[in-house]
């Protein structure tokens, strides 16, 4: 089973600033990590390589330093990384992403299954996966939380919803876009670190993929970000101490009466 | 531009309408009548009563447009995807919006894909730019530190999602009047490649948090799953549901769909009450847009009583059992 795993590096922590021209993330001198959500998407391909054989691609597109999270991805046990990256790629929204990921895609080996995170933590959109599955015409599977059974054209799968789960058979080719509750990920091992050290990653370029310049980056994507506001925080609300009885006794009461204005009891 | 119309998607389940699909509509109008167009509510699904119908026209569409068949009652991406698609192409709108749910935020990528359209995720404002006639589309992003604005300016239809329980419902109103169109379903749009072969309900459960009116959610603080008993008690009190912070959930107290924040659930709630939580960036991401929050937490520098309109500093396991109790005195009065 050949399985291609799309991820995205993303900042560390969210004191991240952006740009006041562009709108776009200023990524620069901020710590990256692999998306958290992504972890369970490279989990659960490493799992189905280690039952039926094959192998997984981390595929992610982003500036060289991006090459960072392919090789962490390689030390939890991917094969294989491939760095898509341009200039001509940056500041693209997620109709331009999956537009190249989706090219990208074409030029690997033959895929039986492409699993994506649920959606990165920073642009939190969750748009690229479902959009990648539309443009390569596979059938897609979202907010995956279980892989109950795979036969050699297709799977049976478990889907959270709102009001609880789906079960869903779906044909191979397909994608799958999965939720924390599929796996544990597993921790980088040594030996997986060394591997990743001399894993060699190739770099997929505007022109290598064969792509159309007026759907790139900025220029080629139909979103624009025309305002960035920073929403304030502090509600300034009323907050008491209940160290004794009284106070304790005191707090609640006030508790009670502001639930009552509130209209909430 | 020829494109016309503001689109919302209703949304149904086994023949009844999803209040997602009326707080579409209070969105949809406001938009409808600045750029002074109609606004068509579309549905695609299994059969729905013209009775029920109706309630869409009460609370704000000029139009219903209804794709019915039973091979539409549960949702497939590829075949909804063909569906809506085909009717962009047909009836050309400028704007559609559907509910942030589970759904729509697997169907509107599908679709936005293959027309070429420009989608914005889980909206939180929406405003008609008077100079230009363009959709505005407002949505917090990076854990909910910044607020940004969107726009589509070159491409039609405009399309957003807009996330659930964000905005209220219009009044009912019975002397609105509207049409009602059901088309029939065009067999080659249906695609099989994935088949809902089963469902298991678990809302009596817990309860869904994302549409429950209150929500308390245990933290950290809490120390052990059967401490959740008295979140349990407090949210019955409430007349709301349990939600949990990703300590919790990692911890198994709680389960992941309880789980509030940037890797779980984003709530709107008019109660939040966070309990034992500390309120990690990431967790605020997820409930900081609550009408009102109420704190109790023993650390009085825990960030969650910044963002709280009421909190109480003491220690959870003396203060919730205390509330619960006087709560019940309350009822019975």
């Amino acid at each position: 089973m050949n399985i291609v795993v799309p991820i995205k590096q993303v900042p560390e922590t969210s004191n991240v600033k952006m740009d006041p021209v562009t709108g776009t993330i200023i990524r620069d001198g901020v710590e990256s990590i692999i998306n958290p959500l992504d972890l369970y998407a490279i989990e659960t391909a490493i799992q189905l390589k280690e039952t039926y054989g094959g192998k997984v691609t981390a595929l992610t597109m982003g500036p060289p330093a991006a090459e960072k999270a392919l090789r962490e991805a390689i030390a939890m046990g991917c094969d294989e990384g491939v760095l898509v990256s341009d200039r001509k790629f940056s500041g693209a929204d997620t109709w331009s992403t999956a537009y190249v990921l989706v090219h990208a895609v074409k030029k690997l080996d033959d895929f039986d299954l492409i699993i994506a995170g649920e959606r990165a933590t920073d642009g939190d959109t969750g748009q690229v996966g479902p959009a990648m599955a539309s443009a390569l015409d596979i059938p897609l599977a979202s907010y995956i939380s279980r892989i109950d059974s795979v036969r050699a054209d297709g799977m049976t799968v478990e889907r959270l919803v709102e009001e609880g789960y789906e079960t869903l058979e779906i044909d191979l080719p397909a994608l799958l876009t999965v939720v924390k509750e599929i796996s544990y990920p597993r921790l980088p091992t040594l030996r997986g670190k060394q591997k990743a050290r001399n894993t060699e990653l190739p770099v997929l370029t505007a022109e290598d993929l064969e792509v159309e310049e007026v759907y790139l980056g900025l220029k080629g994507s139909p979103t624009r970000v025309v305002k960035i506001e920073t929403p304030k925080v502090t509600r300034g609300g009323t907050i008491l101490k209940a160290v004794d009885e009284e106070s304790m006794n005191d707090a609640i009461e006030e508790l009670v009466e502001f639930l009552k204005t509130r209209e909430m009891i | 531009m020829e494109h016309k119309g503001v689109w919302t998607i209703a949304e149904e389940s086994e023949g009844s309408l999803k209040s997602v699909s009326y707080e579409l509509l209070s969105r949809g109008r406001k938009l409808a009548d600045a750029l002074q167009v109609e606004l068509v509510s579309v549905l695609i699904g299994g059969p729905v009563s013209d009775e029920r119908l109706q309630e869409l026209i009460r609370r704000g569409a000029d139009r219903v447009l209804f794709v019915e068949d039973n091979k539409l009652s549960s949702f497939t991406t590829e075949t909804f995807s063909n569906v809506l698609s085909d009717l962009i192409r047909s009836r050309k709108p400028e704007i559609i919006l559907a509910a942030a749910t589970v759904n729509g935020r697997t169907l509107m990528p599908h679709v936005a894909m293959k027309i070429h359209a420009g989608l914005t995720a889980d909206c939180t404002e929406l405003a008609i730019e008077p100079e230009t006639g363009n959709l505005l589309q407002t949505r917090p992003a990076i854990g909910g530190n910044i607020l940004a604005t969107i726009k589509s300016p070159n491409h039609r239809p405009q399309m957003a999602t807009v996330r659930p329980r964000s905005s209220k419902p219009l009044d009912a109103d019975p002397a609105r009047k509207g049409s009602i169109e059901r088309i029939e379903l065009d067999p080659a749009l249906i695609d099989k490649r994935v088949r809902r072969v089963g469902f298991i309900n678990n809302e009596g459960e817990e309860g869904n948090i994302q549409e429950a009116d209150v929500v308390v959610s245990g933290g950290k603080g809490m120390k052990k799953a059967n401490n959740f008993g008295m979140l349990t008690e407090l949210a019955h009190q409430l007349g709301g549901t349990v939600g949990a912070s990703r300590d919790a959930v990692d911890r198994a107290w709680a389960k992941y769909p309880q789980q509030v924040g940037l890797s779980g659930k984003t709530v709107t709630p008019k109660l939040y009450v966070a309990i034992g939580i500390s309120g990690a960036i990431q967790h605020l991401a997820g409930m900081k847009t609550a009408d009102i929050i109420v704190a109790i937490n023993s650390d009085p520098d825990a960030t969650i009583f910044q963002v709280s309109d009421f909190g109480i500093i003491g220690d959870l396991f003396e203060v919730v059992p205390l509330l619960n109790e006087r709560l019940a005195k309350e009822k019975n009065r």
